[in-house]
């Protein structure tokens, strides 16, 4: 079992100190009355392109992608690569659809999406469906956020038995509620930017000190298997490789601006420019989202795998513990410190925004709507925080009781359910043809779909679909939301001509769209 | 509504532009390819890195021209 690493360990827990600190001295940050919901819990709405370059950053490219894309590099090769096209092609979604969405919730006070749908379609059981479709994608999100914390912890040499073993994890999950509860999104906020400077500290001086270290990326690419270094070419009657890396990694873009965490941080901009221009920036991230793919290649041409030091860490947490074993062997010691405080601390950021997002939903959307329907300004606001608590207290209790793959099983799963939200969110932004209920049952059925074909892929994302004599292997995600999409087209002139074509009410005029 | 909200929110042929990244980073036969290398780095790598920047060009020129 490797040793304490002294040095790391006091960077880390120094850097991890500061921040902790300015969690909750964020509380003062431009500040608001705390008991409004939207002031806890969206920031005020006050948060400019540059702070929210920082925000939506550290929250969608979060701790575990940081460690999950290069261990998915180190162990299966270019596959893992589609996390570049996947953030590529986010951003027109977030430019043009999501700036709609960000201005018709500044106009009516929306703060989440089934707040939106309510107010759009006036059918509080299709609001539902979108806001427990949201906590329940958002949940094993969070418990992977700890994942992040655990591999590093357990990297710096911290080792131990019982609850011994799991102390550390626990103290940076109780730091991580209290700043969340006391400060709300301001805490992640001012976090990120601490955060996010570190890790483009560390990608840089990795970028140019390891290939120099390794003999060049020439040395590096030929250490990579030649079945691994490129996607496998397609045989007859299939699109295999190519139409899975595709549709991965569009689904996963119509997926991920649609999480409840990407919504809260999104509503928290200032204005719908700040929203645009953040399109054009948020790419800074998946240009070191790609470098960090490569350390992948660089763990792979290092042999850390064969060092009998990384071998116990390697064991527990399996390709999760390449990069951080990377670090171990080609950084200073003090420089490792750096660079796993800027995991640590990254993971905090999207856990505290997804446990804000999954509480502003719960008491908007399910409480206010369903149990308590005039709560004062104060008890919504003390509601959202006590479910803020509950929410990243079951990640604790997960990540701490349940094997690792089944949050990471989970989360695959949500990224499935949380995409069939999409005709009623992101086509909701252009249109009211849609029936409400023909958008439920889409939902529904979409759901019901995607479940069943990540079980019979074994709860690997992509599906073998069969058509015509061909096999399309493709995500699961990217399928059944068509499926969904489609029955709702068919759907819509159905019951509306069942229901003797009401007019559709609708809280939204075309004008509260644009800004 | 005043004619600017207009044209923000309305068609623009700028937004056209976006296909265009979407074509060259989702049909991987444009791109599966270890030839030609760049400081040692496959085609592969390099090229969908290189899209990152030029996608984020492709907004920056769009915002310009669409914005109020």
């Amino acid at each position: 079992m490797q040793e304490v690493n002294w040095i790391a360990l006091s960077i880390f827990v120094l850097l991890f100190g500061f921040i902790s600190w300015l969690g909750f001295a964020a509380a003062r940050w431009r500040r608001g009355d705390l008991d409004l919901l939207h002031e806890w819990g969206l920031g005020g709405r006050r948060f400019g392109t540059l702070i929210t370059w920082f925000l939506l950053g550290g929250d969608l490219y979060t701790a575990y992608t940081f460690i999950a894309v290069p261990a998915l590099a180190f162990g299966a090769g270019a596959v893992a690569f589609f996390a570049v096209p996947y953030t590529i092609v986010v951003y027109p979604f977030l430019f043009l659809v999501f700036s709609r969405i960000w201005s018709v919730c500044h106009k009516h006070g929306y703060i989440t999406a089934g707040d939106f749908v309510r107010g759009r379609f006036d059918n509080r059981w299709l609001a539902l469906a979108i806001s427990v479709t949201g906590i329940v994608a958002t949940m094993p999100y969070i418990a992977l956020q700890l994942v992040g914390i655990q591999v590093v912890i357990g990297a710096l040499g911290i080792s131990g038995s019982g609850v011994a073993a799991d102390l550390p994890l626990i103290i940076a999950f109780i730091v991580l509620a209290a700043f969340t509860y006391s400060s709300g999104l301001r805490a992640p906020a001012s976090i990120a930017i601490v955060k996010d400077l570190l890790i483009y500290v560390t990608a840089f001086a990795a970028i140019i000190v390891i290939p120099i270290e390794l003999g060049g990326f020439g040395k590096i690419f030929s250490a990579v298997p030649a079945k691994n270094l490129l996607l496998a070419v397609p045989g007859a009657h299939t699109t295999g490789a190519y139409s899975a890396y595709a549709t991965l990694a569009l689904g996963s873009a119509m997926a991920l601006l649609l999480y409840p965490h990407s919504m809260t941080a999104i509503l928290s901009a200032s204005s719908g420019r700040a929203i645009r221009r953040n399109a054009a920036i948020l790419p800074g991230y998946s240009l070191m989202l790609g470098i960090l793919a490569l350390f992948g290649f660089f763990a792979i041409a290092a042999g850390v795998d064969k060092l009998p030091e990384y071998a116990a860490g390697f064991a527990q947490f399996h390709n999760n513990f390449a990069v951080p074993a990377l670090f171990l062997h080609s950084f200073p010691s003090w420089f490792v410190g750096v660079a796993f405080a800027a995991i640590g601390i990254g993971a905090l950021v999207p856990a505290a925004i997804m446990s804000i997002a999954a509480a502003n939903l719960y008491t908007r959307n399910i409480h206010r709507e369903f149990i308590n329907k005039n709560p004062t300004d104060k008890q919504e606001s003390q509601m959202a925080k006590w479910v803020s608590l509950i929410v990243k207290l079951g990640a604790l209790v997960f990540i701490l009781f349940v094997p690792t793959e089944y949050a990471i099983q989970l989360q695959l799963l949500g990224g499935i359910w949380i995409i069939q939200t999409l005709p009623a969110v992101m086509l909701g932004a252009y249109t009211r043809w849609f029936n409400s209920w023909a958008l439920l049952v889409g939902w529904a059925v979409g759901t019901y779909a995607g479940t069943a074909m990540a079980v019979a892929a074994h709860l690997k994302p992509a599906y073998p679909l069969e058509f015509g004599g061909y096999t399309f292997p493709g995500y699961s995600a990217f399928y059944t939301v068509i499926l969904n999409l489609l029955l709702a087209i068919v759907l819509t002139p159905l019951f509306n001509a069942m229901s003797g074509q009401r007019a559709a009410s609708d809280a939204t005029s075309e004008a509260d769209y644009l800004s | 509504m005043n004619d600017t909200q207009q044209r923000r929110g309305g068609w623009s042929p700028w937004y056209l532009l976006f296909i265009v990244e979407f074509i060259a980073v989702l049909w991987p036969p444009f791109y599966n390819s270890a030839e030609p290398y760049w400081i040692g780095i496959p085609y592969f790598y390099w090229y969908q890195m290189l899209w990152v920047l030029i996608s984020a060009v492709i907004t920056t020129v769009v915002y310009l021209a669409t914005r109020d």
